[in-house]
């Protein structure tokens, strides 16, 4: 009997170190395919760290990590100056960039705009697309004699949130009147639920534009319009021209910093970065450690995983800098010892 | 069996919790959407909030009117569309159509009933909001386009659209309840009818119908409250602009797609405290077409001496 209850005790034992470490987090959506990745490649790797990712929203995810229920957050805008004042130990990592792409359903091949002319269809200035201000910029398209139909998002989004960001540096009209946020006043159009709702509003509608993400237009075959940037260039959005798009901007210590409307030739000016919100000092042992080894290997090995799923990978200026915050993280105090860098 | 005292005292208290939990839960949802909306009417003012047209998230104006116009704009259209259609529907099963029929179609109903709301939303937007654009708006503008209901530009998506596919949802509840209703219709009261000489169609007429009526009307206010929470189906195809248009083809925006399109996402706190302010229109909007309910329920009965069912 003795023996029987000194066995279990050991098995007990043997299990309870065995335990998988299970990290939760939560947060934005559009990561989401990246993320998944990651996590069931590092569990390859590391088979006792598990994560349990629920992708609720960027605004969910500061609000969860804020209130202290999940282990990490995930967002596509950074924090605002309030929700900082709530978690003043948060962290922002960026992970990958993402651009936002207008596409459209009109019977020509391709489309170029100006920073000028997207805000004049957004601010619903530009109605029909025979407008002479576009057949400026598209020598040689024959442009339908069709009304604009401009769509939009109709729910809360960080995709909404950078478009606007970009709208609101590149029109003063747009600044003063519409603002730029996750969800704002439109001036003109119809909101379609997600990416898809855009979508789908934009195949059924003639003579419609819209903004997607460059991921979900790429995996959805759609029509891209090449914009001009700040240095004057017309881009087409691909992840290199997204990547530069990081390269042009100076990006301060904490990554708070709005990538919209860049310098640099070949940079696409609607890109922006998305972020993981981990804690500057990690109370709990086990996780802190292994967020922060995951953090280094995301940064590093996890960038190649990204360009097959449509995401663009960080800089390498930004990986050096990036390395640097990760380095500075703790655990109850701690730096975490780090395999020597790539 | 010998009488237990003590397990039927067990049994009613038992009952009785089950029952005022239903009240408890009610009152918890009031409870909680009042706190959460309290910054929203002390900061916005209760006035200006239900009367404002104008919904900034980003200057913090909010205003209710454009959503709740809109809910209440498409559940109109979706009842005068659902109401005549499944009346008709269950006379035909109940009264007309020959027995064999009667079992599939009443099959059909309920499987109209169990498809997921967002199937109709998809199925409204690319198959009705096409069909909506390219000929029903257009053919209605050219016969009615006289009254400003169905002026403007064609685009398929509003609140027609919206409350269409409303129709199409409710339809199953409504029918399927008068089909029971005209069930409980005493069957000397048709034979007397027939008997006197009346057709078919004047017995129904004046025996079955007015018999009827209070269970639907009681239907139709089933229906209409299946109509004024739905979300997916009418965000889907109602176009999501928070704008007061006369015409039926113009874009809007109703109180729940709202609610659910910004909540998670909400930044600001009286962003969300105003969707929570509009929760409780939405909650106010249902008890009082609830209260109206009963009192037309009472009026209607009154029209005919004996009580149905």
């Amino acid at each position: 009997m003795k023996k029987l209850a000194l066995c279990s005790l050991l098995l007990l034992a043997s299990t309870a170190r065995a335990a998988p470490i299970l990290i939760t987090g939560a947060g934005a959506t559009f990561p989401f395919p990246l993320y998944s990745k990651w996590f069931s490649e590092y569990n390859k790797l590391y088979p006792d760290i598990r994560f349990n990712y629920q992708s609720i929203g960027s605004g969910g995810g500061i609000q969860q990590f804020t209130n202290g229920t999940v282990d990490f957050g995930a967002t596509d805008a950074p924090m605002t100056p309030e929700e900082l004042a709530k978690a003043p130990d948060v962290v922002h990592i960026p992970t990958v960039l993402g651009a936002v792409v207008v596409t459209y359903n009109a019977p020509f091949p391709a489309l170029r705009l100006t920073p000028d002319l997207l805000a004049s269809i957004y601010l619903g200035k530009i109605t029909r697309w025979n407008d002479p201000a576009l057949a400026k910029a598209n020598p040689g398209v024959q442009f339908p004699d069709l009304p604009v139909t401009v769509v939009r998002r109709s729910d809360g989004s960080g995709t909404t949130y950078v478009f606007t960001d970009y709208l609101g540096k590149v029109s003063k009209e747009w600044k003063e009147r519409v603002g730029t946020a996750k969800s704002v006043s439109w001036p003109v159009g119809l909101g379609g639920k997600g990416n898809e709702g855009v979508t789908g509003l934009i195949k059924q509608t003639p003579g419609a534009i819209g903004y997607v993400e460059l991921a979900y237009a790429n995996q959805n075959k759609l029509p891209l319009t090449v914009l001009q940037n700040r240095d004057g260039n017309f881009v087409a959005p691909s992840l290199e021209s997204t990547s530069a798009a990081a390269a042009g901007v100076a990006i301060p210590a904490d990554y708070r910093v709005s990538l919209t409307d860049p310098a640099g030739a070949n940079a696409y000016p609607i890109a922006s970065f998305t972020y993981l919100l981990v804690h500057k000092d990690a109370k709990d042992q086990a996780k802190g450690d292994a967020i922060v080894k995951f953090l280094w290997w995301a940064v590093h090995q996890g960038q190649a995983l990204a360009g097959p799923l449509d995401y663009a990978p960080l800089p390498k200026a930004v990986v050096t800098m990036v390395e640097k915050t990760i380095q500075g993280l703790q655990v109850q105090g701690k730096p975490v010892p780090l395999a020597s860098s790539r | 069996m010998r009488p237990s005292p003590a397990g039927d005292r067990a049994w009613a208290a038992g009952v009785a919790v089950l029952g005022g939990s239903i009240l408890v839960v009610a009152g918890l949802i009031l409870l909680e959407l009042g706190g959460e909306s309290v910054l929203a009417w002390r900061r916005l003012g209760l006035l200006r909030f239900l009367v404002g047209t104008d919904w900034d998230p980003v200057q913090d104006k909010f205003g209710a009117l454009p959503f709740v116009y809109g809910t209440l704009v498409t559940s109109a259209v979706a009842i005068l569309a659902a109401v005549p259609v499944s009346v008709g529907l269950a006379l035909f099963l109940s009264e007309m159509g020959p027995k064999q029929l009667r079992r599939p179609v009443a099959f059909a109903i309920e499987v109209l009933a169990a498809i997921p709301s967002v199937i109709f939303g998809l199925w409204g937007l690319f198959v009705m909001v096409p069909w909506l654009r390219s000929t029903v708006e257009p053919a209605l503008q050219r016969t009615l386009g006289f009254l400003p209901l169905f002026r403007g530009p064609t685009i398929g998506l509003g609140y027609l659209a919206a409350g269409l596919i409303l129709a199409i949802m409710i339809l199953p509840t409504i029918a399927s309840v008068t089909i029971e209703v005209l069930k409980t219709v005493p069957l000397p009261l048709k034979e007397g009818a027939l008997a006197l000489g009346a057709t078919r169609w004047e017995a129904i007429r004046m025996t079955v119908l007015p018999y009827a009526r209070p269970g639907i009307v009681g239907a139709a206010l089933l229906g209409l409250g299946r109509a004024l929470g739905e979300t997916m189906a009418v965000t889907m195809v109602i176009g999501n602009s928070p704008d007061i248009h006369a015409s039926l083809f113009a874009p809007g925006y109703s109180l729940p797609a709202v609610i659910a399109n910004e909540f998670a996402e909400a930044t600001g706190d009286l962003h969300v405290s105003a969707l929570a302010a509009l929760g409780l229109v939405l909650f106010g909007i249902t008890v009082l077409l609830n209260a109206f309910a009963q009192l037309l329920l009472k009026t209607v009965s009154r029209g005919f001496q004996r009580r149905p069912g």
